[in-house]
């Protein structure tokens, strides 16, 4: 399949020229596929922020190129905007960029910076506020008496509002009560299912990334470090950890079993996983 | 990108000249700055020219960071050169309609005028460089300590003045970020005329004022809950003490303005 962006052989150096030069992302390759749901992990300071910015083109490569449908999108400095359409960005902390007066202003900014014709915005607003779980009485409100896990849903709403190709989301559930987090995360998983276009994911809890990603890529110091299935990514728990990674904690339940002799996978990670393991196990058995 | 201004920055490091009591520092960027502005000719110049190199050696700060820091007044430099180029009475250069406009006297007056203002602005970067802002205000604090003797709420002022140093940095960082996050939403920042550029901003400044506002009252918050309660019986956790090297320091500055004022009135 055609890779719907690519990046290779990325480099970006902060502040070059000054005693606080640094490379924040160094070499770094990245292949996301139409329709998959990608998840990013890496620990603080990894490179993870920045490697994403590359994608709509809100930092420039310092060397590298990163390309969208096959075209490189510093082809044409001018049209970066569209590429900007294309690739939904939204930010660590979103709920700090809200500022107009309604929360259903907030949330058709982007459409109308697109130049969509009002009526469509509306279809459009309705549609992203849903999505995110924003109920229609809150769209007249204003975003700063909402609370902080609200204004995060109107924030997300305000990027998917712009229908993009590409949606990335860095770290949208840091800061949440476990009961937040696990609702935005579906609400990510049945847009992404709703619209079958590909979304990257961000973050830093390794169980979320486990539970929703098709694709890892696990960043280290800037680096690639490794890449491939949630399988294929848990079964070398060892490296993780030395990447300053954890592995999901059903995965280290899984582990123990394994090492004191239980014959599970010890590469599961969810809970179901599990369970079917040892359902397989006990099957098993019982027949033997 | 915004992060790159370098106006009154601190660029750390470990040199003689960073390890200067900040008083010192001050005082003798003062006492430059004096000596600068009785600077008459050539030679007195050249004098300060080298001042002002082997602070710069000794410092170590690259010399491209100080010339960078002078683009922003670079027109501002080329209109007083010019000013001075055909406004100073003398003798005309030569014949012409532009050159009988242009004196002998202006020529050097634009010179020194460029020279001036180039080893102010660098000399003063200099200051900014090797001090980190809190023991700028520090050593200022220290040094404005006798008006308080007439009621000048010297320790107030100088906590704002921290306070405003230390949040520059996080609100350009801030800027940046909420500049990034509405750009990711399509703002355009850069096209279309006047009024429209000026209304693009909104959606910068609303969030930004929103922020320094919650950070100003969270800071309010931990400083009270620490008990802050002014500069009445505070002591410093690192207490100011001039050294040996201070005490030179001072005396070749205060005998360079000296020197200076004697070139001045030899004429050179
Ligand atoms: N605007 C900037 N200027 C200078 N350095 C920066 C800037 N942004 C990030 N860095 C540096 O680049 C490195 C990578 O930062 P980045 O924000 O990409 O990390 P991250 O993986 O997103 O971390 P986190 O999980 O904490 O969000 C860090 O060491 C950081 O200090
Ligand atoms: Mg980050």
């Amino acid at each position: 399949m055609e890779p719907i962006l690519q990046v290779e052989n990325l480099t970006h150096t902060y502040s070059a020229g000054t005693p606080f030069e640094r490379n924040a992302v160094e070499n770094m390759h990245l292949t996301a596929y139409p329709g998959e749901l990608l998840g990013i992990i890496g620990h603080t300071g990894s490179g993870k922020s920045t490697l994403i910015q590359h994608l709509n083109g809100l930092l420039k490569p310092t060397a590298g190129t990163v390309r969208l449908d096959g075209k490189d999108i510093w082809a044409e400095p001018k049209k970066i905007r569209d590429v900007r359409f294309q690739v939904g960005l939204v930010f660590q902390y979103p709920e700090y960029q809200l500022f107009e007066e309604t929360v259903y202003k907030d949330i058709s900014f982007g459409p109308l910076n697109m130049g969509i014709p009002t009526d469509q915005v509306d279809k459009l607003v309705r549609e992203a506020a849903a999505f995110v779980g924003i109920d229609e009485k809150l769209l007249d409100k204003s975003p700063f008496e909402l609370s902080g896990g609200q204004k995060r849903r109107v924030a997300i709403a305000g990027v998917l509002a712009m229908d993009p190709k590409v949606l990335v989301l860095d770290e949208p559930t840091a800061g949440l009560d476990p009961r937040g987090r696990e609702s935005i995360l579906s609400q990510i998983r049945e847009y992404h299912k709703a619209k079958g276009n590909t979304v990257i994911l961000v973050s830093h809890s390794m169980e979320e990334i486990a539970r929703n990603a098709d694709r890892i890529l696990v960043l280290k110091d800037a680096h690639n470090f490794m890449e491939g299935t949630p399988k294929e990514i848990f079964s070398r728990a060892e490296e993780l950890e030395s990447a300053g990674l954890d592995v999901p904690q059903i995965t280290k339940v899984a582990m123990a079993l394994a090492r004191r002799g239980v014959a599970v996978d010890p590469a599961v990670y969810t809970v179901e996983g599990l369970e079917a393991e040892l359902l397989r196990l006990k099957g098993g058995a019982a027949h033997a | 990108m915004l992060k790159d201004i370098t106006l009154g920055q601190y660029f750390p490091g470990d040199t003689p000249a960073h390890r200067l009591d900040p008083r010192t520092k001050i005082l003798i960027t003062i006492l430059y700055i004096v000596a600068l502005f009785n600077a008459k000719w050539l030679v007195s110049y050249a004098v300060m020219a080298a001042v002002l190199m082997t602070c710069i050696a000794i410092s170590k700060v690259k010399p491209r960071a100080l010339t960078k820091g002078l683009k922003p007044i670079f027109i501002i430099v080329a209109f007083t050169a010019v000013m001075n180029l055909f406004f100073t009475s003398g003798t005309p250069l030569g014949a012409g309609w532009l050159l009988s406009h242009i004196t002998v006297e202006g020529c050097w007056a634009a010179f020194f005028m460029i020279l001036r203002i180039v080893m102010l602005i660098m000399g003063t970067f200099l200051l900014t460089y090797t001090t980190s802002p809190i023991t700028l205000t520090d050593g200022l604090e220290h040094l404005m300590n006798p008006l308080k003797k007439i009621r000048v709420p010297v320790h107030e002022l100088s906590m704002m003045m921290s306070i405003a140093l230390r949040f520059i940095p996080t609100l350009i960082e801030e800027t940046d970020k909420i500049m990034s996050a509405q750009k990711a939403r399509g703002a355009d920042f850069e096209s279309g005329n006047f009024l429209r550029r000026a209304k693009a901003l909104v959606p910068i400044l609303v969030p930004l004022f929103i922020s320094a506002f919650r950070r100003a009252d969270e800071l309010a918050t931990a400083m009270e809950c620490r008990c802050y309660h002014g500069g009445e019986g505070r002591t410093a956790l690192h207490v100011l003490r001039y050294r040996a090297a201070d005490y030179l320091t001072l005396v070749a500055f205060a005998a360079l303005v000296a020197g200076i004022i004697l070139l001045k009135k030899a004429g050179l």
